[in-house]
């Protein structure tokens, strides 16, 4: 009951306002080239088989909510997975980027945040370049990674990867230095009082403490890993993957076909930050947090 | 004043070693804030043999916390000398010589009550199945057998203080440091703790240092009374104060506590009567 109270409701509110905005603009964008249509006839349309008509367009605008369902349906369900027109194969092929890399970055982040709160000298020194790092637009930068991995024989997943990687690794280090950072000095000063190693001070208190960060910073973390997976996609000719099918897309006007990829995408995303939203839940039990 | 009076003569580390648990000379301690230079502990001269009670009682901001970090060596004295079981605060420290319980209970809010109790150990690299006895030993000492797998949240501030002193006692320290540790009690609870405590130091013969606002608790308890007085912070008088090692709450009413009692507040007031004058 309060599940549905809390969740179902709100959400399913919100879901419906969207859906009918979407409906709203499908006509009012898909509106002129139908009008258009009449005039080139030397016809006039009625508005009731105006608006019917701007919602099964081929290349619409912006294509209606139902139209892009019915083309995820067929891309998933109809076409093998195995083929190059399945929407599971595109998707697969993101996913696959985007859990590489949010694992590379998640682990890369970690190790920074650590190396950083135990080292005055690297706080000094690495923290500026980490925050530059992310000033630089992604967009400039993943051909360059690609084009150079690619020069060193390095090809398929790992470039794509490594783009989901720069990105994820960021909010990661610095939620993680702010975590490990977060025990109060009297929770520091006790393990002070019994003479604990470093490592221990880590493991017992440091890490524990962090882990609110660390989830935190991964929801966000693997969000913009799929964002990098994408952008990864664009510059290798667009071969497979959600990018590809966006590209492809846009090429031949295919416009339902990149509204289904964008779904997709979305969807993928909401489930992966779910998913680690679950698994920061059980830890939480696990650690006793009041719910 | 009578603080000169009372300062017990330098000692050698030869003849200080053996005897005194807690030795400290001429020792201050000035911190150095953004409004300026605090001066928290000004020429102390303390002694505490092995196996005394000694109160530390004073107004607010008189500095017993900042001594009683800096016998635990959380805290570095600006200029003066001080020795724990004969060595430095950081030697005893890496000895672990001391158990602490701070003014808060700092309990780890991740783990369990017996996870907490655990903790010490665990560091001190002590085998399970011994964990696990004293953790069982130690929580029956404070009366909390039955909240080995509740968190810290899930208990009243009293409890978690009382969880916070077996976790100090776990490791069964010589030297107890506590800091105002039922501060935020009530009064039975207070009482109960008190005996408590009282009876654990006489069977164990351990030496505890002990601050405290109370003067009833301090009377009660110690061997020794270390009245103290702000700004700067310093030891007004040690007042002996040795009730027998066989005290009930009833010791209270008696006239020998009440005569102490009064030294103790005609102590505190003189310390605050010459801070006021230098205001
Ligand atoms: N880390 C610090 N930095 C600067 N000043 C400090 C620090 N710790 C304590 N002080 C100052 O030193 C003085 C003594 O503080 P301390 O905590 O020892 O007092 P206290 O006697 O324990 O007081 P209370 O009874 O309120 O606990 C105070 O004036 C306080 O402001
Ligand atoms: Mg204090």
């Amino acid at each position: 009951m309060n599940f549905i109270r809390n969740s179902v409701v709100p959400v399913g509110t919100v879901l419906l306002v969207i859906l009918v905005l979407w409906y709203a603009f499908a006509v009012i964008l898909n509106a002129p080239f139908e009008r258009d249509q009449a005039a080139r006839a030397g016809t006039t349309i009625s508005t009731s088989q105006l608006i019917t008509n701007t919602m099964k367009q081929e290349r619409p605008v912006l294509p209606a909510p139902h139209q892009v369902a019915e083309e995820i349906r067929k891309t998933v369900f109809d076409i093998s997975p195995t083929s190059k027109r399945s929407l599971v194969y595109h998707g697969w092929v993101t996913l696959s980027s985007t859990l590489l890399g949010f694992a590379l970055g998640t682990l890369l982040g970690i190790l920074l945040a650590i190396a950083i709160v135990h080292s005055r000298t690297l706080d000094k020194s690495l923290m500026p370049w980490i925050i530059t790092s992310q000033t630089v637009p992604i967009l400039a930068i993943a051909p360059m990674i690609i084009v150079v991995l690619n020069a060193v024989n390095i090809t398929g997943l790992l470039p794509k990867a490594m783009i989901s990687t720069y990105l994820s690794f960021f909010p990661v280090a610095v939620g993680m230095v702010k975590g490990l950072r977060s025990p109060e000095i009297m929770h520091l000063d006790l393990m002070r009082t019994y003479n604990a190693s470093k490592a221990q001070v880590f493991w017992k208190l440091r890490w524990p403490a962090s882990m609110p960060y660390l989830f935190t910073s991964m929801k966000i973390a693997v969000a913009i890993s799929l964002v990098g997976a994408i952008v990864g996609e664009l510059p290798t000719g667009a071969v497979a993957g959600i990018g590809a099918r966006l590209l492809a897309g846009s090429y031949y006007g295919q416009t339902v076909q990149i509204w289904a990829a964008l779904i997709a995408a979305a969807l993928m995303a909401a489930v992966l930050v779910s998913l680690i939203g679950l698994i920061a839940n059980l830890v939480n039990r696990r650690m006793g947090v009041r719910t | 004043m009578t603080v000169v009076a009372l300062r017990p003569k330098a000692k050698t580390m030869a003849d200080a070693a053996p005897k005194n648990v807690i030795d400290v000379n001429e020792l201050s301690l000035v911190f150095q804030t953004n409004d300026g230079p605090v001066n928290a502990l000004s020429n102390i001269n303390l002694a505490v043999g092995g196996g005394e009670f000694v109160s530390f009682i004073g107004p607010s901001g008189c500095g017993k916390t900042t001594l009683l970090r800096v016998i635990a060596d959380l805290e570095q004295p600006t200029s003066g000398s001080i020795s724990v079981n004969g060595m430095t605060p950081s030697e005893a420290r890496q000895k672990r010589a001391y158990g602490y319980v701070f003014q808060a209970a700092a309990l780890y809010p991740w783990r369990t009550i017996a996870g907490n109790i655990s903790l010490p150990l665990e560091v001190m690299g002590i085998p399970k199945a011994e964990r696990k006895d004293r953790i069982a030993r130690n929580l029956e000492l404070v009366n909390l057998s039955g909240f080995e797998k509740k968190f810290p949240w899930q208990l009243s501030g009293g409890m978690q203080q009382r969880a916070s002193i077996a976790r100090a006692l776990s490791f069964d320290p010589h030297l107890l440091l506590m800091d105002e540790p039922f501060g935020a009690l009530d009064e039975i609870v207070r009482d109960h703790l008190n005996e408590e405590l009282l009876k654990l130091w006489a069977k164990t013969q351990k030496t505890v240092v002990f601050v405290t606002h109370s003067i009833p608790e301090a009377v009660f308890l110690s061997t020794k009374i270390v009245v103290m007085s702000p700004r700067p912070g310093r030891i007004h008088e040690i007042i002996d104060c040795d009730l027998g090692p066989e005290r009930t709450l009833d010791i209270r009413e008696t006239p020998k506590f009440l005569e102490i009692a009064h030294r103790v507040r005609e102590g505190l007031r003189h310390g605050h009567s010459y801070d006021a004058a230098h205001l």
